[in-house]
């Protein structure tokens, strides 16, 4: 049993468990909350060093043999993804304290916050399809609550469409697992992967993958299934969308990888073909949308869409350098938007709205939240040397490489209008006046102490990461290309589950293991 | 047996899916608990239909022999009912809490968080809603304030719209 796999997830599940304990204690919740997600924090890097230095991390609960009892393993992907929950969740934790208003915490906020938490990193380290579903519905009921906690009129609204849409995913998650176990007779995902290619009926393996596909691809938000994300992501409190925005999109892109590269592989050339078109079409979906908005939070949740098709595009590509860049795109994507969800959040806060009509001269009132939104912006963009230029350089170079030119022009152009909104964001918001007199805007030395160290920490924090990746993109990009080659090769992470005397197939897809 | 369950589960997507597409969101709920029990079957079935045959061990032996029945689909299902009951019940209140504050179950009518185009021809709400903005003079004098507004009032339900 290792402790470094578990940590991760009992810890903020502790945190969760406490926090409610607590409940007529707002200060011992808040103080239990901040350390707690600092705790997580830690067991992320410890994770993430022991997969380092050791390669795939597999334990099975409970003492059972492999694909009996529940595993859990970290591979380079996991950990990273797990890190990166780390970090997002402390930082947006800090955030939280001081933009979450009392009525919020009163009624619960932390102990949601911790559940979400635990929900999404159990969905990146587990390795049981059954167990995914049900971290998905851990993380997707705290998120409901997170939703609606404050119960506004918009937020109601939103968090309606987004309960409906989202319970439709997971039955529908429930019936490909119930299928596949009817094929197979086992859900672990290692097993599944050595078992799969011998069941007979190929064409309802397709069948599930695509079934799967549409599943994921509710929960990551891709063309044409994403409409519940606008209509919901901008009405919940700043800190919730922040963490919504980076980590719950991102969990179903995760298992998307996850799933078509280690069982589904059977059929590329049909599954990962969709997925290409689906990629295609939810990038350019995404940003025409945002082109459209006139609310920050909005144009951000279409930016979320678009940046998905990214990251989709990288899997559908299925070559080392496009799963590269996937992964590389994830941790660079989660940064920069939940960064950006933050830097609107005190935009908010300076000009008590987030309209672009009823709002501007922000650049004049404080030139310092100029500058920390367009580093993310900037780098969401994809402008040399922030992280998103890398990003988007592996996967159009990626696409180039065996002949997608029409992927390849999409990725560039939508680019291009990813940097046309963000400047309408900048124009609106910080350039023009205010509408009703630049006295009325505050600035950053308006706020308290306190408020300054919490709201503005996490975005410089985030900021420098950013700048961070793109200047020392090196050992970030050895990561991606660890973690790539284990996607490509499952055969270590199968064996890491199943023990060496398991039926690996030899090569990347071998079909016909006796 | 096979052939019975297949149409059950058949019919109970079916329902679902033409409840699931109602404007009612009361009906969309049972639509989802109609899947939700659909996928259940599903889970069942794919495990393998025996009747009448033993889940267990015999008494010294070490795995399961001959012919038996599977016990993990029923374990499966057993906490997807679990999960889906919680979440069914967190929609419904849900639901409710919507009917209370917005005073309507249709979804058409729900369009705060997605503002519909002015040209576009929504039905009205039957009550007048509250101003969604106030105006930025008040914004920002609240500024200091926490962030969020007051919690909405709590008008007692189905008073005024049915």
């Amino acid at each position: 049993m290792s402790w470094y796999l578990i940590a991760p997830i009992l810890v903020p599940m502790t945190t969760a468990v406490l926090a409610i304990m607590l409940w007529n204690s707002r200060a011992a919740q808040r103080a239990v909350s901040a350390a707690g997600a600092g705790l997580h924090l830690v067991s992320a890097i410890l994770l993430m060093a022991k997969v380092w230095q050791g390669g795939i991390l597999a334990g099975q609960m409970g003492g059972w043999p492999a694909p009996f009892g529940i595993t859990l393993v970290a591979d380079h992907l996991s950990a990273v993804m797990v890190l990166i929950t780390g970090i997002m969740g402390l930082g947006v934790g800090l955030y939280s304290l001081s933009d979450i208003n009392e009525d919020r915490e009163r009624n619960g906020f932390h102990p949601l916050y911790h559940v979400l938490l635990t929900g999404v990193t159990g969905a990146f380290i587990t390795g049981d399809l059954f167990n995914l579903y049900v971290w998905f519905e851990v993380m997707l009921i705290a998120s409901f609550a997170l939703l609606a906690l404050g119960a506004e009129k918009e937020q109601l609204d939103g968090a309606i469409k987004y309960a409906a849409i989202n319970v439709v995913a997971t039955v529908m998650f429930l019936i490909a697992v119930g299928i596949l176990y009817g094929l197979t007779g086992t859900l672990n995902m290692a097993d599944l992967a050595v078992r799969l290619p011998q069941v007979e009926q190929q064409g309802l393996v397709t069948t599930v993958a695509v079934l799967f596909m549409i599943t994921f691809g509710i929960k990551s938000a891709v063309f044409p299934l994403f409409f519940w994300l606008p209509a919901s992501y901008h009405t919940p409190a700043v800190a919730v969308s922040a963490i919504f925005a980076g980590l719950l999109t991102k969990v179903g892109v995760y298992a998307l990888v996850r799933t078509f590269t280690l069982i589904f592989t059977g059929d590329v050339a049909y599954t990962h073909t969709a997925l290409l078109v689906v990629a295609g079409l939810t990038m350019v979906t995404g940003v025409l949308g945002a082109a459209a908005q006139n609310e920050i939070r909005r144009i951000l949740s279409f930016h979320i869409i678009s940046q998905i098709g990214y990251m989709v595009m990288g899997l559908a590509l299925y070559t080392p350098l496009g799963l590269i860049g996937a992964v590389f795109y994830l941790v660079h994507h989660i940064i920069v938007k939940t960064n950006l969800f933050l830097v609107a959040g005190v935009a908010k806060r300076l000009t008590g709205s987030m309209e672009l009509k009823k709002i501007g001269g922000l650049y004049k009132a404080s030139p310092l939240l100029a500058v920390l939104f367009l580093i993310p912006a900037l780098s969401l963009g994809g402008i040399p040397p922030l992280s998103g230029f890398w990003a988007k350089l592996v996967l159009i170079r990626a696409s180039l490489e065996i002949g997608s030119y029409a992927i390849a022009a999409t990725a560039i152009l939508v680019g291009l209008l990813t940097m046309f909104s963000m400047t309408k964001i900048w124009g609106e918001a910080f350039w023009k006046p205010h509408p009703g007199g630049d006295a009325r805007v505050l600035s950053i030395s308006d706020l308290t102490r306190t408020e300054r160290t919490l709201l503005i920490g996490p975005i410089v924090v985030f900021a420098a990461l950013t700048v961070a990746i793109g200047l020392w993109t090196q050992p970030f990009l050895d990561l991606a290309t660890r973690a790539s080659a284990e996607l490509l090769a499952p055969a270590p992470y199968i064996e890491a589950v199943l023990g060496p005397q398991a039926g690996v197939p030899g090569a990347q897809h071998a079909g016909a293991q006796p | 047996m096979e052939t019975l369950m297949a149409f059950t589960m058949g019919f109970m997507a079916a329902g679902s899916v033409y409840l699931l597409l109602s404007h009612n969101l009361v009906r969309v709920l049972f639509g989802l608990i109609l899947l939700s029990n659909a996928a259940n079957f599903v889970i069942f079935a794919a495990g393998g239909m025996t009747e009448g045959l033993p889940p267990l061990i015999r008494a010294g032996a070490k795995e399961l022999t001959g012919v038996y029945s599977n016990p993990l689909p029923q374990a499966l299902i057993l906490t997807a009912i679990v999960i889906s009951f919680g979440l069914l019940a967190f929609a419904l209140v849900l639901v409710y809490r919507g009917y209370q504050e917005l005073g309507t179950v249709d979804s058409d009518r729900m369009r705060l968080a997605e503002p519909p185009h002015p040209d576009q021809d929504i039905p009205e709400p039957e009550e007048p809603r509250r101003p969604q903005v106030r105006d930025a003079a008040r914004r920002v004098e609240n500024i200091r304030e926490p962030v969020g507004r007051e919690p909405a009032g709590r008008e007692p339900a189905g008073s005024d719209a049915s």
